[in-house]
């Protein structure tokens, strides 16, 4: 341990997650881990640390947080409103007395230095669903069952509250104030889906009406599964209610019989009896996860040569995220307060002002 | 090999295949489904990177860009040609759990409503159940979490068409001739006719996963007062003894 990462208050949906378990899948625990994986990787490649260390993920709502240590960090998936109050500093570092520094507002989707004693305020999401609070070194909490992932459905873990003391990893990296191009994954758009074990069960003209239907995210949503609100009748197969339960994957499309299609997600069930329609593929989860309520998703069907060249090209944008990282460059009419900016990029260490 | 036919290859998703064996719950199915995915553990091919079983179907996940999808459907055709897969023999170490159970109307809303599907009145359908000595054909849904079976003919009845918004822990739920003994409080389309203390996921525990495929399970009636008395103890006063 390295540290501590304090919390001063949370959003109703924090926790700490990594890539989430395998192997635990016969027992019935389904892999878990973060919503939006490409969001590890993002933040991963700004602090220059492997893509297996455990964040913070925030569903919809961030916090205030303070660092026992200098801190590195990194702000990625959907974007938050953020801000750094530098504490005085008589009270951290014991130099000449200076008032704090006010609202200091961070860029996401780029690192930050947060200096000990210093305050980070992460407010609602400006667009998608998860943000993610990225620390070097990692959130160092226990492994359970092979990882640091919270599987809030399973009872492995919890929220993250006020007054949790998170430890610290070592951080052997260095270097902030550096960014990565935006993403357009946070207000849903179309989703590529193959065919799933029960697409079969489905009639031609459903399966046709289900690829050009424009889905709405229902508001109910939450690690297990997002519900889907499409505007006519609902899908069915007739004996939907007696199909023998099954193996679910994340991604899978259920059919409940009420006939509202459900994206099943990272704590999704590992077995289920309603049919699956289809299944999304694991490089367009991310934009699943991160439409917000009421933003419109559509499906289509690939082969799965195309979706293979898919997930081929995804591996190929991941591995080329590192090169893609650009230093932080703002307009200086933009910056608040220019001594903040100064901090919160790297330049300086944060107590030689 | 066609499309109808049993041991059936499938893919799930893009990263899985799924070896079935009937296309609903049996026996013979649910043996050969625990057989087959031990001799794949066994053989130990790469790319594999997870497997498990289901009621009637073995699993494995691989890395998509890795062997591929086509070289595992080919060592799983040879696999399978070995050997009569249904006729293999059940996991060594089977347990026998006696587990109490509050029945009806105060702790599991939905017996009665169960009971009419099933063509039985209240009591009778808490003498069939309690009878049905049960065997845990898989672990899956939530963690620890057995699914039993096979109950008698009459226990034929679908899920219902709109989920309850959550029971809990440790809830007994049937449907299609199965219990479902719950490991977390979820929501569910199964219905609730009876409610235990037994704590079938145990993180922090030696042994987190208590249940086992080919375990077996009487669900024995005690009073509501009963129950109250075991909220405390994880096994919930069951009882277990090794099969002979």
């Amino acid at each position: 341990m390295s540290g501590v990462l304090i919390v001063h208050s949370a959003g109703p949906g924090v926790t700490v997650q990594d890539r989430g378990r395998s192997g635990t899948l016969a027992f019935g625990l389904s892999r878990g881990g973060a919503m939006d994986r490409l969001a590890l990787a993002e933040g991963a490649a700004l602090l220059g640390q492997p893509g297996t260390l455990a964040t913070l993920e925030l569903a919809g709502m961030g916090g205030r947080f303070e660092a026992s240590r200098d801190l590195r960090i990194a702000l990625t998936g959907a974007p938050m409103r953020a801000s750094l109050t530098l504490a005085p500093q008589g009270a951290v570092h014991g130099n000449a007395p200076q008032g704090a520094v006010q609202g200091g507002r961070l860029v996401w989707g780029a690192s930050h230095l947060l200096p000990a004693g210093a305050t980070l305020d992460i407010g609602p999401v400006t667009a998608g669903a998860y943000g993610y609070l990225h620390v070097g070194g990692g959130i160092d909490v226990p492994q359970v069952l092979g990882a640091r992932s919270a599987h809030l459905a399973a009872g492995l873990g919890r929220v993250i509250k006020a007054g949790d003391r998170l430890p610290l990893g070592k951080d052997a990296g260095q270097g902030t104030g550096l960014a990565l191009p935006p993403s357009d994954r946070f207000g849903g758009g179309v989703v590529r889906v193959v065919a799933s074990l029960q697409t079969g069960l489905f009639p031609q003209d459903q399966l046709d009406r289900f690829a050009r239907t424009e889905f709405r995210r229902d508001t109910r949503a939450n690690r297990m599964g997002v519900r889907l609100d499409g505007a006519g009748e609902g899908f069915a197969v007739s004996g939907g209610l007696s199909v023998v339960s099954e193996l679910i994957v994340p991604g899978d499309i259920q059919v409940t019989g009420d006939g509202a299609p459900f994206v099943l997600m990272a704590e999704s069930q590992t077995t289920g009896g309603y049919p699956r329609i289809a299944t999304v593929l694991p490089c367009d989860l991310p934009r699943v996860a991160q439409a917000p309520a009421g933003a419109v998703l559509e499906f289509r069907f690939v082969t799965m040569a195309e979706a293979l060249e898919a997930e081929r090209r995804h591996r190929n944008d991941i591995s080329a995220l590192a090169g893609q990282i650009q230093p932080l460059v703002r307009d200086p009419h933009d910056i608040r307060d220019l001594l903040a900016y100064q901090l919160i990029s790297g330049v300086t260490a944060g107590n030689d002002l | 090999m066609t499309d109808d036919a049993f041991p059936r290859i499938r893919s799930v998703g893009t990263d899985g295949l799924l070896v079935s064996f009937a296309d609903r719950l049996s026996e013979p199915a649910n043996r050969a489904a625990l057989a087959l995915r031990a001799a794949v553990d066994r053989a130990g091919w790469s790319g594999v990177e997870e497997t498990s079983t289901s009621l009637v179907s073995a699993y494995l996940r691989f890395d998509p860009l890795g062997p591929g999808a086509e070289n595992l459907r080919a060592r799983l055709e040879s696999l399978l040609a070995e050997r009569d897969w249904t006729t293999a023999d059940l996991p060594d170490g089977r347990r026998f759990f006696r587990i109490p159970t509050v029945y009806g109307p105060d702790r599991a809303p939905q017996l009665a409503e169960a009971a009419e599907l099933a063509g039985m009145s209240v009591q009778q359908a808490i003498d069939s159940i309690a009878a049905a000595r049960v065997r845990v054909t898989t672990i899956g849904f939530a963690p620890g979490q057995p699914y039993l079976g096979e109950l008698p003919e009459q226990w034929d009845i679908p899920r219902q068409s709109a989920l309850t918004a959550t029971v809990p822990m440790g809830a007994l739920v049937v449907a299609i001739r199965q219990l479902v003994l719950f490991s977390v409080t979820t929501p569910t389309g199964w219905r609730h006719i009876g409610q235990t203390a037994f704590r079938l996921f145990r993180p922090d525990s030696e042994t987190p996963f208590v249940l086992r495929p080919g375990d077996e399970a009487q669900f024995v009636p005690v009073a509501p007062g009963e129950l109250a008395n075991m909220d405390d103890d994880p096994d919930g006063g069951a009882t277990s003894e090794v099969i002979r």
